[in-house]
């Protein structure tokens, strides 16, 4: 592997993560359960949507085979896709969406503010953007945790419930691999058990001050980042790309 | 150049950029929003302008760039191009004083500086209501009807309003 395909893969696990969060996060446009939150989290989708269209035409240009943002949000097959499971997930109820986006967020944010230093430019110059949009989003997600878990015994279930079924999705943010090793020796992707150890201290602290119990490290589900994902992929892209699909070039 | 009356310098783009108002909030400028980096002109008159997105998915962007061209164009500079670039980042303390003072007037709280230590510690921070002037304000939600906004209300007036988010 070249020092370039490692940084285009790089980019693009980046990119994609942030993608389907943005289009899980759509989803609830109109359904929010009150009008606030359903701004909240399409303001989020708009936000992340935002960084994956920087890091998408960065991995076109790293590339250096012409494609664009769009080649590459539309036009890719599922395999090619290399978030992780978790921000595939379906939405479910809110604890569920709002669990889902605490897990990335709790992530996302360390790792921007790690990627402040990187020697690549353009990846430091997107992370600039990013960390403050991640401080922001961190921030919602965990007062929500917070007062779901130290809510009503409902919401508390709930959100223990979403906690229990998504903790599987974790171990899969902090995986190295080839891609990973290489960037970090260059300077250029941050060290992920930095990111995990951050990771850990705001989990830890909010779940505590929300009354919730962190799930147990068990199985960990992997495979996101090499192409692998959960059936639940399929029918996002489905919806995503099908004006592209059926109307090639489609512009508006 | 014919003549040459109204010579292309950087000064006249500036004055016209000044004219060119953000599509959402429209009684400020672009170059009150702080989002002009830079402006470029080369000797054969080519002019680059320089803008830096307020926040990475603000779909105004397209339009800024947009006018940029359409009120260059009407003063008669049509060799332009509007880039976009993200370092050095943009943040709401790049707003000018001015643009701050508009945008009370106009309803929309102004951002506190970052240097703000509540926000520093993640504390919610005293914003004024830009209706009566009171400070005992509340959140009701942390997004609001645009990517760069909040959702307040004042206590004392009662009134709604929108604080322009602090980043």
């Amino acid at each position: 592997m070249t020092d370039q395909e490692a940084l285009h893969t790089y980019a693009l696990r980046l990119a994609d993560d942030l993608l389907i969060l943005s289009h899980r996060l759509g989803e609830w446009c109109g359904h929010g359960p009150v009008l606030e939150e359903d701004i909240a989290l399409t303001n989020r989708a708009l936000d992340h949507l935002g960084e994956a269209r920087n890091l998408l035409t960065y991995a076109g240009q790293v590339e250096g085979k012409g494609r664009d943002e769009d080649d590459l949000a539309y036009l890719r097959k599922e395999r090619e896709y290399l978030n992780v499971k978790l921000v595939e997930q379906e939405n479910g109820d809110y604890a569920h969406t709002i669990a889902r986006s605490f897990l990335f967020d709790a992530y996302h944010l360390p790792l921007m503010e790690a990627m402040l230093k990187s020697k690549d430019e353009q990846l430091a110059a997107i992370a600039g953007k990013a960390v403050k949009e991640a401080t922001y989003h961190l921030r919602h997600s965990s007062d929500w945790m917070i007062r779901f878990g130290d809510g009503t015994d409902e919401s508390h279930q709930r959100a223990q419930r979403a906690l229990n079924e998504l903790w599987t999705f974790t171990g899969e943010l902090f995986v190295s691999d080839e891609v990973t090793s290489k960037l970090v020796e260059m300077g250029v992707a941050p060290d992920l058990g930095a990111v995990k150890a951050a990771f850990d201290r705001t989990v830890n602290e909010v779940l505590a001050e929300a009354t919730l119990s962190r799930p147990e490290d068990g199985y960990m589900a992997t495979g996101g980042r090499q192409g692998m994902h959960t059936e639940r992929m399929g029918f996002i892209l489905t919806e995503m790309q099908y004006m592209q699909r059926a109307y090639p070039g489609a512009e508006w | 150049m014919m003549g040459d009356q109204n010579p292309i310098t950087e000064e006249r783009i500036l004055a016209i950029l000044d004219r060119v108002k953000d599509p959402e909030i429209p009684v400020i400028s672009l170059i009150d929003l702080g989002v002009v980096n830079g402006i470029d002109v080369s000797a054969s008159g080519a002019v680059t302008v320089t803008i830096t997105p307020t926040y990475t998915g603000c779909p105004a962007m397209d339009v800024m760039k947009a006018d940029i061209l359409t009120e260059l164009g009407n003063a008669g500079i049509e060799d332009v191009r509007v880039e976009l670039v993200l370092a050095p980042a943009w943040s709401t303390d790049r707003i000018t004083e001015g643009g701050k003072r508009k945008l009370k007037e106009y309803g929309i709280a102004p951002p506190e500086t970052t240097a703000d230590i509540r926000a520093l510690k993640g504390k919610a921070p005293i914003v004024e209501c830009p209706q009566c002037g009171s400070e005992d304000t509340v959140m009701l939600s942390a997004f609001g009807s645009t990517a760069c906004k909040a959702l307040w209300k004042c206590n004392t007036c009662l009134e709604p309003f929108d604080q322009f988010k602090c980043l």
